[in-house]
């Protein structure tokens, strides 16, 4: 069996801050991602990233996804793409270890074969998967996540329609919307539930410059066609969200477009046999975590939006204090040239509290809050 | 089906859509041309790129239409467009069960509608 110190799960920003974070600290790493390509989502964030005092900002989010595969290539890591995990064998504290140097065993799928890799340390880096929202013929073909579309578009230069609605007026559904203007897409709308716009002023004012209106206090209600969304009906809501009778119109739209939110992609985390703690702020169950990323196990860490819904900025802080923590737990010598691990935590450790400080840092860190008042076990 | 938002429509924003899907003078990205790859849907010859998934290169072909749900036959297409959803499952080659939002488009690949949960080959 192939064995490594530190096996990170996904590719993502977390992750490869994490492997980055790890391999320059002198552990062996193992990056494993279920896509061709690293990056994550940053791949289709053509967005520049703003707001916080790291060093990406002003920097394209899928140029920050090339500098970050870079930097791990330049470095002695295991690179395992287009390879899925499908199982997790850890040992409890008490139980034989799968191995004498290893503390737990990952199953992998490749696209040909299965193979095993034993490690000391997992850090999970999985981020979340897109919800779904509930209203008529919410499973029509062309309703899509905004991730999806977005993924359509700006990776593969696709169209997903001609016309879309946008359900939601968070920082994704308002970034996605422009983007999808800038592909040539028109966008009828954007809808959101609350009696205020969710995202950054920023990205709502180039869209309401572009004359696409944002309905605040507005849902959908029902995708209209039969085999492929050919229109939707909205309405108003009142502030229980309840729709007000009489208020509904039809558009007619292609596509529908959903960013309602995200939930953290747990599963590793709850087979692991962690505590799993749930926390609304964070989008869901998450599994318990310190500051330094560890979850109740110890040996098992996480990083990135599977620890609470937040943004790559977070993530890629997060995935360095974990790749350094677990480097550092197990003894590792740093490179030569390399700050050691107690320097790389504490510095994105603080860069991670002034980012939560912010206005829209508020519900990361009551979520963290509420997790820190909670026993580990 | 109105649009009665009482704006001015933008220039362009009565355009009909085009039969080609794919994005043409992006203000920031690039689409290397890469080579045209063969596939077929449904035993119909369609073309697409080289480096794409096979839910791309039908998305650019305009088929939306992936499957139909086992209970009730609706139709599916994708959802999250990164192998998390199982909203794409399709029969590529024989093999049922295919998440085609991560699969490779190959050239000469068998693409099919799958019925619920699809049979073994």
């Amino acid at each position: 069996m192939r064995e490594t110190d530190i096996a990170v799960v996904g590719g993502g920003p977390a992750g490869l801050s994490a492997a980055v974070a790890a391999s320059r600290l002198g552990a062996k790493v193992a990056l494993i991602d279920d896509n061709d390509r690293l990056g994550g989502q940053l791949i289709k964030q053509t967005h520049k990233f703003f707001g916080s005092r790291h060093h990406y900002c002003g920097t394209r989010g899928m140029d920050i996804a090339t500098i970050l595969e870079q930097e791990l290539r330049g470095l002695p890591a295991e690179i395992l793409p287009g390879t899925s995990v499908v199982g997790l064998y850890s040992a409890p504290p008490l139980a034989p270890r799968p191995s004498p140097l290893a503390d737990g065993v990952l199953a992998l799928a490749g696209r040909e074969r299965f193979t095993k890799l034993g490690f000391k340390r997992l850090i999970v880096a999985t981020g979340a998967a897109e919800n779904n929202l509930l209203f008529e013929n919410n499973d029509l073909p062309g309703v899509y996540g905004a991730g999806a579309v977005q993924t359509l578009m700006n990776v593969y230069g696709v169209r997903p329609g001609a016309r879309v609605l946008m359900v939601g007026s968070g920082n994704i559904g308002l970034i996605v919307s422009y983007q999808l203007i800038q592909a040539g897409i028109e966008v009828a709308a954007v809808v959101e539930a609350l009696p205020k716009i969710g995202g950054y002023h920023v990205h709502a004012a180039k869209l309401a410059r572009l004359g696409v209106p944002i309905l605040t206090s507005h849902t959908i209600i029902r995708a209209l066609g039969n085999e492929e969304v050919e229109g939707a009906v909205i309405c108003r809501v009142d502030k229980n969200f309840k729709p007000l009778p009489g208020t509904s119109r039809r558009l007619r739209v292609d596509t529908i477009c959903l960013a309602v939110g995200l939930t953290p992609l747990s599963e590793l985390l709850w087979q692991s046999g962690c505590r799993m703690v749930y926390v609304p702020e964070l989008g869901g169950h998450v599994a318990w975590h310190n500051e330094n990323m560890q979850t109740s196990l110890g040996h098992v860490y996480l990083a990135g939006d599977v620890s609470g819904i937040e943004e790559a900025s977070t993530a890629m802080l997060e995935g360095r204090v974990a790749g350094a923590h677990a480097a550092m737990s197990l003894g590792k010598v740093p490179l030569a040239g390399q700050a050691p691990a107690e320097q790389v935590i504490a510095e994105a450790q603080a860069e991670l509290a002034s980012i939560r400080k912010g206005p829209f840092g508020d519900k990361a860190a009551c979520g963290k809050a509420k997790l820190a008042g909670c026993a580990p076990v | 089906m109105t649009n009665s938002e009482g704006r001015s429509p933008e220039p362009g924003a009565r355009r009909s859509p085009k039969p080609d899907r794919r994005i043409q003078g992006h203000p920031i990205l690039t689409f290397e041309s890469k080579g045209p790859v063969t596939f077929f849907f449904e035993g119909r010859p369609l073309t697409g790129r080289q480096g794409e998934t096979i839910a791309a290169a039908l998305a650019a072909n305009g088929v939306r239409l992936f499957r139909r749900a086992e209970k009730t036959g609706r139709p599916r297409g994708f959802f999250c467009a990164v192998g998390k959803c199982a909203s794409c499952l399709m029969v590529v080659d024989g093999k049922p069960n295919t998440m085609v939002c991560m699969e490779p488009l190959r050239e000469g690949a068998r693409v099919e509608r799958q019925r619920g949960r699809g049979r073994l080959p």
